[in-house]
């Protein structure tokens, strides 16, 4: 079996699949929903499906600096480490509705992590 | 080789048409270069985009040839506009106006030869000294050989007063070309469709309503028409002698504002009528016309009621 995450997770089509439950999910949350506010939804479903890819492993151009300039905005207007658990959280989640078993839920979520302090502009 | 702007440039092997474009020191709008944010999103006039190119691109824009630049190898010869640009204008000439309501006006132009486009797309249509509006088309391809537009005519509205003080029978007039996804899509006749709009975002709902009838849609679709006032809904009796065609075809007119309703009218706007009726937008097909704020909240709500974001359609205008 391949070791690659975003195979193992289903590629595309998850990405495709976790897209509208994850941002459902955000737009939801009134812990973090008002960083969304004013962006087209459309465009923002499409970074959001740049977002899975990302945590899924799967072949992205994004580095650490874009994570860095993309939410330097949102570090302005108050992002902060409780947001960012939020937002693993609703990633978790859905990762756990589309029945992806623990154990990968776990590496998509290590890396999400992995670029926490770029996204907090730290 | 590709063509842009009516020059040809030719690509290096394995070049995306994104980075051709770039290389010769054309700026079109990009972003992650991945196939992922759809920045670089761009039109093929001629030839056929690749199918990697087309990837996560919805059904309508795929049957437009609409493709991403950074995902886009090309294997034929392509002819590329980015979605926006206002290349394309022809003249034609008005056929028949009419006064659908008190402030709404019907326009019917001749449809010019090679004018294609898809019921529910919109056109731009210039006035005299070249100032250009967007009208949605409520016409049908092939079943009207005309292109009609509702206009709604507002006070100091620039080419709406135009149209309906300088405009006759006969007259000349310049138009862009169609463009638009909220179109029908016949991927899925079984698929529920909801059609909801307010004032003349009832247009291209009128088109892409007959479009789906004419294909032999068979999933239920429910048109939703919100107006404040009973007075000024239009095309009223055409709508319910195609619900009286059509069993799964539900016309229901929605009036705000407060006055004694008819049964044939329900009070309340028509997305929280729409929403209220359907609660569960699951599976569902959903085109948004209208009032930008009412398109806005009701792209989110109705996408929190569980629709799919690739099956909400939504053209805010900007006067409705
Ligand atoms: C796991 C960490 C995160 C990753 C990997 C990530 C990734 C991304 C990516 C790839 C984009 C799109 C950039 C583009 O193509 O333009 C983006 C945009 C965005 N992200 Fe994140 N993100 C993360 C955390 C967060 C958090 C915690 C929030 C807020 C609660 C957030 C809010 C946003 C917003 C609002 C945008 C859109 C910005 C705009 O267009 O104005 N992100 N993110």
């Amino acid at each position: 079996m391949s070791d690659n995450l975003y195979e193992q997770i289903g590629g595309e089509t998850a990405v495709n699949a976790a897209v509208d439950i994850f941002y459902r999910k955000v737009l939801a949350d009134d812990r973090i929903n008002q960083f969304f506010d004013g962006v087209d939804m459309e465009q923002q479903a499409a970074k959001q499906k740049g977002f899975l890819t990302f945590a899924f492993g799967g072949p992205n151009n994004y580095t650490g600096k874009d994570m860095r300039d993309g939410h330097a905005h949102l570090v302005a207007r108050g992002l902060n480490d409780s947001h960012f658990d939020a937002v693993m959280e609703n990633l978790g989640n859905t990762l756990k509705e589309l029945n992806v078993p623990d154990e990968l839920i776990g590496r998509a979520a290590a890396i999400a992590e992995s670029v926490r302090d770029d996204v907090l502009g730290r | 080789m590709i063509k842009y702007e009516g020059r040809n440039y030719s690509l290096d092997q394995n070049e995306t048409v994104l980075d051709c474009l770039l290389r010769h020191g054309i700026a079109p709008p990009y972003s992650c270069k991945s196939g992922l944010c759809h920045t670089c999103l761009m039109r093929a006039t001629q030839g056929t985009p690749t199918s990697d190119s087309q990837k996560g691109l919805k059904q309508s824009q795929i049957s437009q040839n609409y493709f991403l630049g950074c995902a886009c190898v090309p294997n034929e010869f392509m002819d590329i506009t980015l979605p926006n640009s206002e290349a394309f204008r022809s003249i034609t000439t008005v056929l028949n106006i009419a006064q659908l309501n008190d402030s709404v006006l019907r326009l019917r132009l001749k449809k010019p030869d090679n004018f294609n486009y898809f019921a529910g797309q919109y056109v731009t249509i210039y006035n005299n000294n070249g100032i250009g509006r967007s009208y949605s088309l409520a016409s049908v391809p092939g079943t009207d050989d005309f292109l009609e537009f509702h206009i709604q005519v507002i006070p100091n509205g620039t080419v709406s007063n135009w149209i309906k003080q300088a405009v006759s029978v006969d007259d000349s007039i310049t138009i862009g070309e169609a463009i638009g996804s909220g179109i029908y899509t016949n991927d899925n006749l079984k698929q529920s469709i909801a059609l909801i709009g307010t004032g003349t975002g009832l247009a291209p709902l009128y088109g892409i309503l007959r479009t789906a009838l004419l294909k032999q849609h068979k999933g239920d679709i429910r048109l939703y028409h919100g107006s404040r006032s009973s007075a000024n809904l239009y095309l009223q009796d055409a709508l319910q002698q195609l619900a009286n065609e059509h069993s799964a075809f539900t016309y229901i007119p929605c009036i705000s504002g407060a006055e004694p309703l008819p049964e044939a009218l329900t009070a309340g706007r028509a997305n929280d009528v729409a929403l209220k009726d359907i609660v569960n937008f699951k599976k569902w097909r959903v085109y948004l016309c209208g009032n930008a704020d009412m398109v806005k909240a009701s792209k989110r709500s109705i996408f929190l009621a569980g629709a799919s974001m690739q099956d909400i359609s939504a053209d805010p205008f900007a006067h409705a």
